[in-house]
């Protein structure tokens, strides 16, 4: 089965939920892992990489979890499909780069996958959406007990699992989530969050991870130590730090209603118009405005349609998504008219914001008669 | 002064950051700050950074001066140096010392506190039963119970026979 037939539609994909939803897109642990003796991937000779590969994946397609999965070498991906997993958050950018002696191993439910030769002999994840951090891990730490019988994981009792990079070092954990935080953005705190989210050693990243930009109003805040603690520990401080964004963003975007609803107003209504009429459009611009549209159906602007219609378009107006539907190969420029072709469809059905049920509480504009 | 990354343009940038109480101080060139991300404060920590560079100073120091070269992998501290990644597993051994320093401004110990594998479970639980037994034994000799000793004699000798068959 090719990846195009084994992945679930962007339809169904953005239809899942989970708790907080709203504000946490996903939750998400990886364990990094590696064979004893065996240099790491980044240091070893292609068929010391392609032994490590034939040793590691079929005991990660033999576990019971994988039964039903995906798997493949990554030079059995065409580039394109690669894109299409970066972009569904599947696989790390570093690794769609891998050809030779990596792989890629996904289960039925999309919710489990491993990466094989990426930065570690093995990273292994567990995608859970909304806030899940506590199921997710839990489900990434009973696969790891299912490979340690399997595999034989370079360890050592004074420094933990050994990892390619001293920061990985330990539990080789890194426990992160998705946030959609427009409020504080719009209400310019978001760098004053990002700073103390720092302090507590914690780190906060764009859309794709590590170096990237923070798109679409949607960030990454992930643990950043892995030695001298406790798996659990780190899951919940990173629990309770998440609550907190959780309740900060609620806030900015109470106060935002209150005290500035006229811009709210301003730039959901200019975020709709643009991508309902719009004959051009970069998926840069696109993935910024379709979060200010998401707002937008939190907010209750947007009745009787789903905001997972938000959510698909943000998937399917992607480069990669976007070229998969046409069999020719589009240049940037052709892809921003058919990007802007799909918006107006995919918004045909949804009117504009309506804003008068909030709007009462504004001021009356005829100003106070001065005396 | 000059810039902490490329070592040949005057360093403009200045960066200080806190994680945990802890100061790190770094300075950059103007091209090197925008390479590295420094002026989105969202995308930027400075732990990444640090580690390219603090830590092949510290393994040079660790090292005396001289090169190490890692005898399973032959992986060496210029390598190092270049990927800021280790070569194996083996290599944590080598350059043990040279990491502690490192290891103490990124993590919160340096001594690994989680998950252990089943097997090293075993060891660890033997390794205590095996101390536990001694200190009986020890016990037993000093008041002259030379039966009970004796006996504890041979449970230790049997575990310690069982711990060296999982190790290996």
């Amino acid at each position: 089965m090719s990846i195009d037939e084994f992945l679930s539609s962007p339809t169904r994909s953005s239809q899942r939920s989970g708790p907080h939803d709203r504000i946490v897109l996903s939750s998400r642990v990886r364990l990094a892992r590696n064979l004893k003796k065996l240099p790491f991937p980044g240091f070893a000779k292609k068929q010391q990489r392609v032994s490590a590969l034939q040793t590691i994946l079929p005991a990660v397609e033999s576990l019971p979890v994988m039964a039903e999965a995906f798997s493949a070498t990554m030079d059995s991906l065409t580039n394109l499909n690669k894109q299409i997993l970066v972009e569904r958050h599947l696989i790390s950018r570093e690794h769609a780069a891998k050809s030779t002696g990596s792989g890629f191993v996904l289960n039925k439910e999309e919710s489990l996958c491993v990466m094989i030769n990426e930065e570690d002999h093995l990273r292994m994840q567990s995608l859970q959406p909304g806030l899940q951090i506590r199921e997710a891990w839990q489900a990434v730490d009973q696969m790891d007990t299912a490979l340690e019988k399997k595999l034989d994981y370079a360890y050592s009792p004074e420094l933990g699992y050994l990892t390619a990079c001293p920061t990985n070092l330990g539990t080789g954990i890194r426990v992160s989530a998705m946030l959609h935080l427009p409020a504080l953005v719009l209400g310019e705190q978001i760098n004053q969050i990002v700073q103390a989210v720092n302090k507590l050693g914690l780190a906060v990243r764009g859309l794709y991870g590590e170096g990237t930009e923070a798109l679409g109003n949607v960030f990454q805040v992930s643990n950043q130590m892995t030695l001298g603690e406790v798996e659990t520990d780190i899951v919940e401080r990173l629990n309770k730090v998440l609550a907190q964004l959780i309740e900060h963003e609620e806030n900015a975007r109470a106060s935002l209603l209150e005290k500035k609803s006229k811009t709210v107003f301003n730039h959901i209504g200019r975020a709709y118009g643009i991508l309902a009429n719009a004959h051009s459009i970069s998926s840069k611009e696109s993935m910024n405005l379709l979060s200010l549209m998401r707002l937008g159906f939190d907010l209750g602007l947007f009745l009787g349609v789903e905001r997972c219609l938000v959510d698909e378009l943000f998937i399917t107006t992607q480069p990669a998504h976007l070229q998969k539907k046409y069999s020719e190969k589009l240049t940037a420029e052709e892809r921003d008219l058919l990007r802007a072709d799909m918006m107006r469809d995919g918004l045909s059905g949804v009117s504009r914001p309506n804003t008068e049920k909030l709007d009462k509480n504004s001021p009356p504009l005829d100003k106070p008669t001065e005396s | 002064m000059l810039c902490d990354v490329c070592k040949q343009n005057v360093a403009t940038v200045h960066l200080t950051q806190i994680v945990s109480q802890e100061t790190k101080k770094i300075d950059l060139c103007e091209a090197c700050s925008k390479e590295k991300g420094v002026d989105d404060p969202t995308g930027f920590s400075i732990a990444d950074l640090l580690l390219g560079l603090g830590a092949s100073q510290e393994l040079e120091k660790s090292a005396g001066g001289k090169g190490l070269t890692c005898p399973h992998c032959s992986f060496t501290q210029a390598d190092f140096k270049k990927a800021g990644r280790l070569g194996c597993s083996e290599c944590y051994q080598l350059f043990n010392d040279g990491l502690e320093t490192l290891l103490k401004t990124m993590h919160k110990g340096t001594r690994h506190v989680g998950k252990v594998p089943q097997i090293y479970q075993q060891t660890q639980d033997l390794g205590e039963k095996l101390k536990h037994l001694q200190k009986k034994l020890e016990k037993a000799i000093a008041d002259e119970k030379f039966e009970i000793a004796a006996s504890l004699r041979d449970e230790v000798r049997h575990l310690r026979a069982q711990l060296k068959s999982t190790v290996a």
